[in-house]
């Protein structure tokens, strides 16, 4: 079938669509945006209360110990110390958890990760609290460590959470094993191809690194009850965790968003929440808790690492006949939302093509490594970075060019996925791959000045360490599929939602249809893409021209349409909302001497649905696309075999700077998704997928290397 | 001990302070100006980016004691009396650079120091003059096109009735 064309009413995203003033479709300014330049905006680590305490979390310096004894009274003599508290000062429920109650607030008699909470100080001064943590007297037994699947599984493995009583537990292989999913399609066990390529891949474990660093305010209250204050993406969610942890009616823990610096899926979990709330209600006294960076990093989820392994089966003609895999996820000592990221895993990980033979399966392992949970694209990123090899290898194998092999297996509108969930939206999967395909190439040999060498434009940089011998150009392309919700946290809600609700305000009801309600709540009657749509789906008139100028006094609510879990043994389910996609080519400089890698361009086109605000939308891409370029060639949280985190730090754990995200030119499509609110897609996450594997497939065009981890460090590209 | 300092203009002092705090510890807690920001106490962000004596520092690296009698110039002192933005805050602002937004003081300390020095700076150099400034959200492309708009209106002053939002 080859070329894909372009699907009906394709249109690209401007600055501002037309008709759009004022309303969905114009890039607006961010209403925080000049409380933000003034450097009056109050995050959630600004806030100050008359009064308050400092509270301070010692951490375990162990990755599995027993804890045998436990001492608080040096601490607690220290002056200008007002409390210190164990797990044996919790009022009510000891363990909390986004979706398994498995975490303690306080570690009782055993520690599982590094940096697991086993006290709380509260004093008058950051410094006091420091060391007054330093003051309490812990004494541990190490345990042996549970660090890899082998260890995890082994038959005299340490079982992590022996009294586990979640949903899942009575239907996982061994204990330590959080959540398993298979996903099957078609008849992979007799299925058979012409060409087969195998390759086992790592995905090293990463951080958020949002720049705002945990914060709460607890405030104790007047009703026995408390106010928080706080950075977190889900204020429901940490009240129906922190409610029973204080021992008070939901009523009673009232949560106000403080000021978030990034989140990125980081702030799904409890951080200060829990530990905040309780020195406020035992000092009475309003209690500030911030984390250092070292704090952070310890003190937060992170994304799974994984090992993923495929077989990819095709036609002689490069059509995909069946893909198997396995996809192992270390979700570290607790299991947060491991098992969202286990289904995203699963049922994403044959990507965006079509494949008539299915056999995945993706799982998740309890360990003592840092506990793992949602980041940006998650367990959809680890996939793509192995599936996308994936057909580079078979491109390989069959002597093609990887972009149409691409093509050639894309999914479109109208295909099944493996779960056997229709795909009724746009899916341009091919026409992305194009777009990128099609940019002219940058220049080569940038560095190259009228006058000599400009070593800023060098792989080496400022370091000076070459003037341009060894630098090999590669160019490599990747293209991913994501799932999409509707949560808080990853796109730009805080000015989407202003945007909607401002249209609504113009254009709602009740404009001049008030005298026709009837008509207009007429059955049949529906709103697509903006406009009024009969139930024979002929258009009668768009929204804004019907509703006119008038104000509206009535809110509307839009609830997605619903999902369901996917089938236990099959994997087979309508388990997603909507899917987005985007495609990245990535143009690199490597060094191949030195193993240095400079990305030259990356290049995104993406399907948006709609841009509520377009400048949002190209900054979510923009943004997601260089976390792509983070995990690709920088960005790991390096864990030893005895579960401890050997780069805590801005010093050692490297997130892109200016000087290492290249310009990132885009194209954006915005083609209506029908089931949603004004043909709105997700569009954060997406842009983080493809981009890894982009980088990744240039740097092994460049090197002819196989490249099979990420992130690729200097010693792989020079075997040192 | 007291430390006293002249912050965007005005003479401010602090009592009690620890020897140990740093300038950005001060600014934050004891001055009541929380616009620069700790994402690492360790100089490796930039969110706590001032200007001290004219120079950019991170402030977070920088003993309060040290500052004694120096001039501080913090994100709260860019706009002008009356409350008019600067060129690049407003710039910041139109061209969707800033987002989450904790980079931001940092990074409009670092842009401003750099359009006082050079007129019309390369794109190389805007990077250059930024790559101590750690930025998670925008991937840096509207903050490239914040600096490049600052410059060109610097440059070109009657150009653009929007200068201010
Ligand atoms: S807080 Fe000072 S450089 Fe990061
Ligand atoms: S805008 Fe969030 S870190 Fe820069």
């Amino acid at each position: 079938m080859g070329v894909v064309p372009p699907p009906d009413g394709l249109t690209r995203c401007g600055d501002t669509a037309p008709g759009a003033a004022g309303g969905a479709g114009e890039s607006t300014r961010r209403p925080d945006g000049v409380l933000k330049v003034t450097g009056d905006f109050a995050y959630a680590s600004d806030l100050r209360h008359e009064d308050m305490l400092w509270g301070r979390t010692l951490r375990s310096p162990h990755a599995h110990a027993e804890i045998r004894s436990l001492d608080t009274a040096e601490a607690l003599a220290l002056p200008g110390v007002h409390a210190v508290l164990t797990h044996a000062d919790l009022p009510a429920a000891t363990h909390y958890g986004l979706e398994f109650t498995d975490q303690p607030v306080l570690a009782d008699d055993r520690v599982r990760h590094q940096g697991e909470p086993v006290a709380l100080v509260a004093a008058d001064h950051p410094e006091t609290a420091r060391r007054a943590a330093a003051l309490v007297r812990v004494v541990y037994e190490p345990l042996p460590v549970v660090h890899d699947e082998a260890t995890a599984t082994a038959p005299d493995a340490p079982v992590l959470h022996p009294d586990r009583d979640d949903h899942h537990a009575a239907h996982v292989p061994h204990p330590n094993v959080v959540y398993r999913q298979p996903v099957l399609a078609g008849d992979p066990t007799h299925a058979v191809a012409a060409v087969v390529v195998r390759g086992d891949y790592t995905v090293g474990t990463r951080d958020q690194a949002f720049l705002g660093p945990e914060s709460g305010l607890a405030v104790p209250a007047g009703d026995g009850g408390v106010d928080l204050h706080v950075a977190t993406q889900r204020l429901h969610a940490d009240q129906r965790q922190l409610a029973p942890v204080l021992g008070l009616e939901p009523e009673r823990v009232r949560l106000t968003l403080g000021g978030v610096g990034g989140a990125f899926g980081a702030r799904e979990d409890l951080s200060t929440q829990a530990h905040a709330c309780l020195l406020a209600l035992h000092t009475g006294r309003p209690v500030k808790m911030v984390y250092d960076r070292h704090e952070s990093f310890l003190g937060h989820v992170h994304r799974h690492p994984a090992t993923l392994s495929y077989e990819h089966g095709a036609t002689l003609d490069g059509r995909l006949v069946y893909v198997k895999g396995r996809i192992v996820l270390d979700s570290g000592a607790y299991a947060s939302s491991s098992p969202a990221v286990v289904g995203n895993a699963a049922s994403l990980g044959v990507g965006p093509y079509r494949v008539p033979h299915v056999a995945m399966e993706a799982l998740a392992l309890y360990t003592n490594n840092p506990p793992c949970g949602a980041m940006r694209g998650l367990g959809a990123v680890q996939a793509c970075f192995a599936y996308e090899a994936q057909m580079d290898r078979l491109a390989v194998a069959l002597n093609m060019d990887p972009v149409e092999l691409r093509r050639r297996n894309a999914l479109t509108q109208g295909d099944t996925m493996p779960t056997g969930q229709r795909v009724d939206a746009p899916a341009p999967v091919a026409e992305l791959l194009r777009l990128v395909r099609d940019r002219p190439l940058p220049p080569p040999r940038p560095w190259e000045t009228g006058d000599g060498v400009d070593p800023r434009a060098l792989p080496g940089g400022l370091a000076n360490s070459s003037v341009g011998e060894g630098i090999v150009r590669g160019v490599g392309y990747g293209v991913g599929i994501e799932n999409v919700g509707f949560a808080e946290g990853f796109d730009d809600h805080s000015t989407a939602g202003v945007r909607l609700a401002g249209d609504r305000m113009r254009r709602g009801e009740p404009g001049p249809w008030r005298g026709n309600e009837a008509a207009w709540n007429a059955p049949g009657l529906r709103l697509v893409g903006g406009e009024v749509v009969t139930p024979r789906g002929e258009v009668l008139a768009s929204l804004a021209e019907v509703l006119g100028e008038e104000a509206v006094e009535r809110e509307l609510e839009f609830r997605h349409r619903p999902a369901e879990p996917f089938d236990r043994a099959t994997g087979q389910g309508f388990g997603h909302v909507q899917y987005s996609f985007c495609a990245h080519r990535a143009v690199v400089d490597v060094d191949i001497e030195l193993g240095l890698v400079r990305v030259v361009e990356l290049a995104a086109a993406q399907d948006v649905g709609r841009a509520i605000n377009p400048r949002a939308a190209r900054g979510q891409i923009h943004g997601g696309s260089a976390q792509g370029l983070g995990l690709a060639v920088l960005e790991e949280i390096l864990v030893g075999p005895d579960g401890l985190v050997r780069d805590p730090s801005f010093t050692d754990y490297l997130i892109p700077t200016i000087l290492d995200v290249p310009p990132m030119p885009l194209d954006i499509l915005e083609l209506a998704e029908a089931h949603a609110p004004y043909g709105r897609c997700g569009a954060g996450e997406a842009p983080t997928l493809s981009a890894t594997p982009a980088i990744v497939a240039a740097i092994r065009q460049a090197t002819r290397l196989p490249l099979t981890r990420v992130p690729v460090r200097p010693e792989h590209l020079t075997g040192t | 001990m007291r430390v006293t300092l002249t912050v965007n203009g005005r003479e401010r002092s602090a009592d009690h302070v620890w020897e140990g705090e740093s300038l950005l510890y001060v600014l934050r807690e004891r001055l009541g100006l929380p616009g620069s920001k700790n994402a690492c106490g360790q100089g490796e962000c930039g969110s706590c980016t001032v200007r001290l004596d004219g120079d950019l520092v991170c402030s977070c690296l920088v003993a309060a004691g040290q500052a004694e009698g120096c001039e501080v110039r913090t994100v709260e002192g860019l706009a002008d009396a009356d409350g008019r933005l600067a060129p690049i805050q407003a710039a910041f602002v139109e061209t969707g650079a800033v987002r989450c937004g904790f980079c931001t003081p940092g990074l409009l300390l670092a842009a401003e120091e750099l359009l006082a020095r050079v007129e019309r700076p390369a794109d190389a150099d805007i990077r250059e003059a930024l790559a101590g400034n750690l930025c998670r959200c925008t991937g840096y492309e509207s903050v490239l096109d914040a600096v490049r708009l600052a410059a060109a209106r610097a440059t070109a002053p009657a150009a653009d009735p929007e200068r201010r939002p």
